[in-house]
């Protein structure tokens, strides 16, 4: 009767509030860095450089924080270093027309290298990696004693509710306002867009910049609101993740915050299965199920996916 | 009397080696249609595009109402009340017609303004006869409703003068009608328009003068009254005298293709079923397929070249019957194929032009020998066959895709052309070609009837159908609506079965 006392363990497990508290704290910098990427993918850029510039993120705001003791002058230069190398994405890709593959992977990479390189230069090789004291859980009056819902919506740190308000504040800007009507014109044809009067660039760079900041931002919670430290896995493949929650999120905020819950569900399953030794299973096989999840998703449901027409496509003013 | 709505003076200029516009003038008045008649590669298109912010000229002022302004890019010409119609339509496929208004405008306190844009299309229905339902997706909307939008986008933007660049080639002639009414309303409010085409028809119906462009250069600025004969327009176009198709009837050969109640499914998202499809096309005979675009016409050509296999029926060709024809197959029974797009179906735009007219036979002799390419033959060929169809500015190993759309399917004509075929299919193989290539595609079929080839001509231009085939079919919704002998084909009926209406054949 082992299988029969595991899923009743299981059972357990999923009705704790504690485990849908950790959902949310787990998915909000996937949330985060899938709304940046969606904001670049509707105006027409793949920014493949999510990965580097949420690691970058992670260890600005981290390295800042640490020898300001200001947290939120963390959060401040993360997003200005992710706005940053967004730009630069924005020269490579909308100003030169270059490969969006190729310029994105670069600035991955250039991203990692500077990360270990600036952390190495300002901290050395310590022995045990620099802690901060990360952010508290800022509980909404009234709102945080509310029975289950209290704990699991109200009782966050203040990154999460942030990250919660930005999914109806991005939905309205891209489909109320004549900016968000601009900026998916502008990925879906740049051609019509700049006969109407749209400056392409300009709406390309802003994505991109505002896309960017939030990939620092998304990077900057790991490290002052989850580990509380800069490691070099910090992201370990969580950039990538949020490329395939965007497809899966049919590149619409909304859908983007449904996704994000779904990977974020599994990943605090699979942490909690491996840390109560669940099934006698080896621990890579639950690491693996989040992964696996989005894989099946994405078969399954983002075959109907029809991404932005001009996704990939450089602009270029007086093409004959 | 007061200044002109609109006057050009001196513009100039070049992409690289290439003088588009050389000291053009230009003026236009309030409330006149003015035609721009000229050649593909005339320079109509650039000038447009220089009024309308798109490039920049070298040299030369534009003046609206008699004032200078500096148009630099397309919101400074929004700003001024200059609209353009492109040829290829600048609108959002994904989005709805209001969106589509909407784009580039500002919104009311920080929001889009959908209720004053609904007020504002409803004025525009009033005014000009111009509707569409504003929820309505781009992507399902006609190819004229789509021109109709671009129309209200310009009316919407406030524009005073409204470029159209070659509007009726993709309409249907009572469309083409509606435009026309919309033209004239727009005129006799004070919109000024300059009309780009190279249909004289048309240019006769709808306007009062028109500016002709040569080589960059304007060579006529004329009143076109009934005293303007074609020739004389044709000749300013070209420099040279043009002579009509002229078709001589002849006796039937024997039978080269036959479909017998063909069926297939559709394919693709905007694709057509094409169902029962019955006709033969005998040796020395040229069979017109006419209809609006979208109703098959693809899938049939596409289908005789053996890229689709039929579902049903029968599909007979040079007397034999082909369960599932492989274009190699078909090749090497005589058939020859211009497929409608040119680029992404005939020929290949990043290779090298003796690579893509090598494309259909580069398996054997002369391009191969023991599986490996003969690279000099490849390119002999190619330098032999652009002799001798006048292929401008082509080199053997320079980029397909450089070629103007004239010049690409004079090359996609001399591949298919070389090897002596028996059966040509060809999709609008005129489409966007000025007079002269014009001319000069319509010879090369005729030619071919004559040494007892036969065509197979899709096209939606009615003129060149009646000018050309012996006999004309009517496809509407994958069907064949009914078969004309070409006597008996005149506009109001081809333009009844193009709706759909059997009873008129």
């Amino acid at each position: 009767m082992a299988g029969r006392r595991a899923i009743s363990a299981l059972w357990d497990l999923l009705l704790q509030v504690g485990f849908f508290a950790a959902v949310l704290r787990v998915a909000t910098p996937l949330l985060l860095a899938t709304l940046g990427e969606l904001l670049c993918e509707r105006a027409g850029v793949l920014n493949l450089g999510i990965e580097g510039i949420m690691l970058l993120g992670a260890m600005t705001g981290f390295s800042v924080a640490y020898f300001t003791g200001e947290l939120w002058l963390g959060i401040l230069a993360a997003l200005l270093v992710g706005a940053l190398f967004g730009l630069l994405l924005g020269l490579l890709t909308v100003s030169l027309g270059l490969s969006q593959h190729v310029a994105g992977l670069g600035i991955t990479m250039l991203c990692t290298g500077l990360s270990f390189y600036a952390y190495r230069l300002i901290f050395g090789q310590p022995g045990q990696p620099p802690h901060i004291e990360p952010f508290q859980t800022l509980p909404v009056p009234g709102l945080a004693e509310l029975p289950w819902l209290g704990p699991v919506l109200f009782d966050q740190v203040p990154l999460v509710y942030l990250a919660l308000l930005l999914v109806p504040l991005l939905a309205f800007l891209l489909y109320r306002t004549p900016w968000g009507l601009n900026l998916r014109a502008v990925g879906e044809n740049p051609q019509a867009a700049a006969s109407a009067g749209v400056a392409v660039f300009a709406m390309r760079y802003q994505a991109l910049a505002l896309g960017g900041a939030l990939m620092g931002l998304a990077g900057a919670y790991l490290s002052l609101a989850q580990f509380n430290a800069f490691t070099f896995g910090v992201i370990s493949g969580r950039g990538w993740v949020c490329i395939a929650l965007v497809v899966l999120a049919r590149w619409d905020p909304w859908r983007a915050a449904g996704a994000a819950l779904l990977f974020g569900a599994l990943d605090a399953l699979q942490l909690r299965l491996q840390s109560s030794g669940a099934f006698g299973l080896p621990y890579p096989l639950f690491l693996m199920l989040p992964f696996l999840a989005t894989i099946l998703a994405m078969a399954l449901l983002a075959r109907s996916a029809r991404a932005p027409a001009a996704l990939l496509a450089p602009f270029r003013r007086e093409e004959r | 009397m007061a200044a002109p709505l609109l006057e050009l003076s001196g513009i100039d200029k070049r992409f690289g080696a290439a003088h588009a516009n050389r000291a053009v003038d230009l003026r236009l008045d309030h409330g006149e249609i003015l035609g721009l008649l000229g050649e593909n590669g005339a320079g109509k298109t650039t000038l447009m595009n220089i009024l309308f912010g798109l490039y920049a000229a070298d040299a030369g002022t534009i003046r609206i109402a008699g004032q200078p302004v500096r148009i630099r890019h397309p919101a400074d010409s929004l700003a001024h009340g200059i609209g353009m119609v492109h040829q290829h339509f600048h609108l959002v496929d994904r989005m709805t017609v209001l969106e589509n208004l909407l784009i580039g405008q500002p919104g009311r306190r920080g929001r889009l303004d959908r209720a004053g844009a609904l007020a504002k299309l409803a004025s525009l229905g009033e005014r000009y006869g111009l509707r569409l339902a504003p929820e309505r997706l781009v992507e399902t909307l006609t190819v004229g409703e789509q021109q109709r939008l671009e129309i209200m986008k310009a009316l919407y933007r406030g524009a005073r003068i409204l470029i159209l660049d070659e509007p009726t080639s993709v309409l249907t002639p009572s469309e083409a009608d509606g435009l026309f009414r919309a033209l004239r309303a727009m005129a006799a409010e004070g919109v000024g328009v300059i009309y780009i085409s190279h249909k004289l028809a048309e240019l006769r119906a709808l306007v009062s003068r028109v500016v002709v462009l040569r080589q960059g250069r304007v060579v006529g600025d004329l009143a076109l009254t009934e005293a303007v004969t074609d020739q004389q327009l044709a000749r300013l176009m070209c420099g040279q005298d043009l002579a009509a198709p002229t078709r001589t009837a002849r006796a039937p050969g024997p039978t080269l293709l036959e479909l017998q109640g063909i069926g297939a499914a559709a394919r693709g998202r905007h694709g057509v079923a094409l169902d029962d499809i019955s006709f033969s096309l005998a040796a020395g005979e040229i069979l017109g397929i006419a209809g609006v675009s979208g109703n098959g016409q693809r899938e049939l050509a596409q289908l005789i070249a053996g890229l689709v296999p039929p579902r049903r029926g029968r599909l007979l060709v040079a007397g034999q019957i082909l369960r599932r024809p492989t274009p190699r197959q078909l090749r090497r029974l005589g058939v020859a194929v211009i497929p409608e797009d040119r680029l992404g179906e005939g020929l290949i735009a990043g290779a090298p032009l003796a690579e893509s007219l090598a494309l259909a036979r580069f398996h054997e002799p002369p391009f191969s020998r023991h599986g490996v390419l003969r690279l000099a033959a490849m390119a002999e060929f190619a330098a032999a066959q652009i002799a001798a169809f006048d292929v401008r500015s082509a080199s053997p190993g320079g980029r397909t895709g450089a070629l103007s759309g004239g010049n690409l399917q004079k090359a996609l004509l001399a591949r298919e052309l070389a090897f002596g075929p028996r059966l040509l299919i060809a999709a609008q193989p005129t489409r966007g070609l000025d007079v002269a290539a014009q001319a000069f595609v319509h010879s090369r079929l005729l030619e071919l009837c004559r040494q007892g080839g036969a065509v197979l001509l899709i096209s939606e231009d009615l003129d060149e159908l009646s000018a050309l085939s012996d006999r004309i079919a009517v496809m509407h919704g994958g069907r064949i609506v009914g078969i004309l002998p070409v006597a008996e084909a005149d506009r109001t009926r081809l333009g009844l079965m193009m709706a759909g209406q059997a009873a008129a054949a």
